[in-house]
């Protein structure tokens, strides 16, 4: 099958045009390197069926990031090419563009965000600029899908420019004459808005502002979730308890009923501490967690798109630049409070091995994920806030500590920040509700087996003994050290494949608030789940992968000793 | 006038100068240009960032945050 490429800068919609030649979901955002993996999709053009694959931006073919060349590789696989361009910035996205047609293969550019460059007074010249090009120009405005049947139709005049190639100087010289000649701007002065939008970037209001808006966007989480939970999950939860009863009657006891209801608290189901398929197995996923998901991930589309985020790396990046990172890193955070595995794959855009060493090492320490952070409120929310409080202040902490720590300690570089802030946008609710689905659709996904895996084989493990046998094996670790109850061992083994499953698994222990609050903080430091394992292994390779996971181990025993010591007493 | 040539790290917050010179590799010049910020733009300080912290500049609606070592290498004309 013949491979249509994608090329273009971060931040040109790229991923939208990609999604309206597709018809695909696929998340485009307003901060640059979003799509740092690339999405793969078909078209069909003249009864042929093509492969078109997104690469992530680029802002020349010669990559200063793993994501670039990521983009480059998949560059020279092309047989097609489609160079989408910023028509509101023309002049800069034109380096790519030549770069683009020196390497002779047939291209096509997409002349992108064509009526924003038309609102800021910016016309160019299409027909020009293709005779200059030597290749068809099409001017599209993805979001409202203006342009793509032209790009579609045009795709077949697709070929190989007859420019020369040039050197770098020869080229910013072109690109000089080219912009004489086929773009005129209006003359802009700095617009109420832009002070406005200034203010969010200069420290002394960015900084409050910025603790503003983190605070108030936790909170509205919390609100959103809390509201899903008590006037629909948990009243849909309340109507299916006398099915469940019923089948555990119809069931009767054994091996059978341990899976699919579990055990019984009291006589009733726990939908908490129960352990069957059909009880925990889809009340933790769908009551407990999914709630809290869907809040998350529309905020944080909200936050993406709005071009927010980029203003908020530059504003902590002096912190984090002590911590061996920079800026960039604290969408690695976000993510991460999501889901861990986008962050990890996120990690991309930083530049160096040791940046991303750090990054990744410290989002598997220390960023709980949705999932986990909404059980920890499940269990310790009973006992007071500042129980939760204890869990996340020790996270941060450690997050900084760590951070200090590795900076000193891995070698290598971390070079200094450089990232473009795209202007402020206000996000479609279409493309903020359509991304918020599509994360939760990747939550149900990958969530709901390795829930049900962990269900089964814990109900297995322990009707074959194999659990009493694992938790006296660690009882020294766990009972000695940790001060927790030789049951956590189970809780710990399980939350390699679930976190969530994990955290609930602890309820039944009858633990202290404190010890709950060990064993919650444990739970996040000592070891990612199975997949963000399996991510942060391909990311990072394995040499690097047995360094963190050491980290990872020895920390978990350290903080976890130093919490009991001070929160139970030897 | 009398025309002075300054590292950008000597502009101050919200004042302005044209880019005469970029002082560094092929590929840091890349970088540069490719932001939209060349020779013979006019650019902006938006913001200085405290405690060594980054420099946010802007040249005909590009914006772009670097580090202060970079800015360190762009040279600027002021009035």
């Amino acid at each position: 099958m013949k491979k249509i490429i994608l090329m273009g800068s971060p931040n040109v919609g790229k991923s939208v045009v990609f999604s309206r030649l597709t018809g695909a979901n696929v998340i485009a955002s307003n901060y640059p390197g979003t799509t740092v993996d690339f999405s793969k999709g078909s078209m069909r053009l003249d009864g042929k069926k093509y492969e078109i694959i997104d690469a992530p931006g680029t802002y020349s073919l010669t990559p200063t990031n793993k994501a670039e060349e990521v983009a480059l590789k998949i560059f020279k696989k092309g047989d097609i090419i489609i160079n989408v361009v910023d028509a509101t910035n023309l002049e800069r996205n034109l380096y790519l563009t030549l770069e683009i047609l020196e390497k002779k293969k047939p291209t096509i550019v997409a002349l992108n965000l064509w009526d924003e460059a038309q609102h800021t007074g910016i016309t160019i010249d299409v027909k020009k600029l293709e005779e200059i090009l030597g290749v068809p120009v099409v001017p599209t405005t993805a979001l409202t899908g203006e342009g793509i049947k032209e790009l579609i139709s045009r795709l077949k005049e697709a070929k190989i420019s007859k420019t020369r190639s040039t050197s770098e100087k020869e080229k910013w010289v072109k690109i000089g004459k080219i912009i004489k000649s086929v773009e005129k701007v209006e003359h802009r002065h700095h617009t109420i808005r832009e002070t406005i939008a200034d203010a969010t970037i200069k420290p002394a209001t960015g900084i409050p502002l910025a603790f503003l808006i983190i605070i108030v966007s936790f909170w509205v989480v919390r609100f959103i979730g809390e509201t899903l939970v008590n006037y629909i999950f948990d009243p849909i939860f309340e109507l299916y308890k006398p099915v469940a009863l019923q089948i555990s009657h119809l069931l009767g006891p054994g091996i059978l009923h341990d899976i699919i209801i579990g055990r019984l608290v009291n006589g009733d189901i726990s939908f908490m501490e129960s352990m069957g398929l059909l009880t925990t197995g889809i009340y933790v996923p769908f009551a407990a967690v999914l709630p809290y998901i869907i809040a998350f991930y529309l905020i944080l589309s909200i936050l993406e798109d709005s071009g927010y985020l980029p203003r908020l790396a530059t504003l902590v990046d002096n912190v984090f630049h002590k911590l061996g990172m920079h800026g960039h890193s604290i969408v690695t955070v976000f993510l991460g409070l999501g889901c861990n595995v986008p962050g990890a794959l996120s990690t991309r855009i930083l530049e160096t091995r040791k940046q991303r060493f750090i990054s990744a090492t410290l989002l598997a320490i220390s960023v709980p994920c949705m999932a986990q952070t909404a059980m920890v409120f499940g269990i310790l929310g009973r006992y007071g806030l500042q129980y939760i409080l204890m869990v996340f202040l020790t996270l941060m902490i450690l997050y900084l500590l760590m951070g200090l720590l590795l900076n000193k300690i891995i070698q290598g570089e971390s070079p200094e920040i450089f990232l473009e802030i795209p202007p402020y946008r206000r996000p479609s609710l279409l493309a903020t509700l359509k991304k918020t689905w599509m994360r939760v659709r990747w939550f149900l996904k990958d969530a709901i087996p390795w829930l049900f895996l962990g269900v089964v084989l814990v109900n297995i493990l322990y009707s074959i003994g194999f659990i009493d046998w694992i938790g006296n094996l660690f009882a020294p670790v766990i009972e000695g050290i940790l001060g927790l109850s030789k049951g956590a061992t189970t809780a710990l083994l399980v939350g390699f494949l679930r976190k969530d499953l994990a955290v609930g698994m602890l309820l039944p222990l009858n633990m202290t608030p404190y010890q709950l609050v060990i064993a919650a903080t444990i739970l996040t430091i000592y070891f990612p789940c199975v997949a963000t394992f399996t991510v942060l292994l391909k990311e990072l390779g394995l040499k690097d992968m047995i360094k963190s996971t050491v980290i990872m181990i020895l920390t978990a025993l350290t903080v976890g000793g130093i919490l009991r010591l001070i929160l139970i007493g030897w | 006038m009398i025309k002075n040539i300054i590292p950008l790290l000597n502009l101050r917050e919200g004042k302005e100068g044209k880019i005469v010179e970029l002082r560094g590799g092929f590929g840091f010049q890349r970088k540069i240009r490719v932001m939209g910020l060349r020779e013979g733009k006019k650019i902006r300080i938006v913001s200085i960032q405290p405690a060594g912290g980054p420099i946010t500049i802007e040249a005909e609606g590009n914006m772009v945050t670097i580090g202060r070592g970079m800015a360190q290498r762009i040279f600027v004309e002021v009035e």
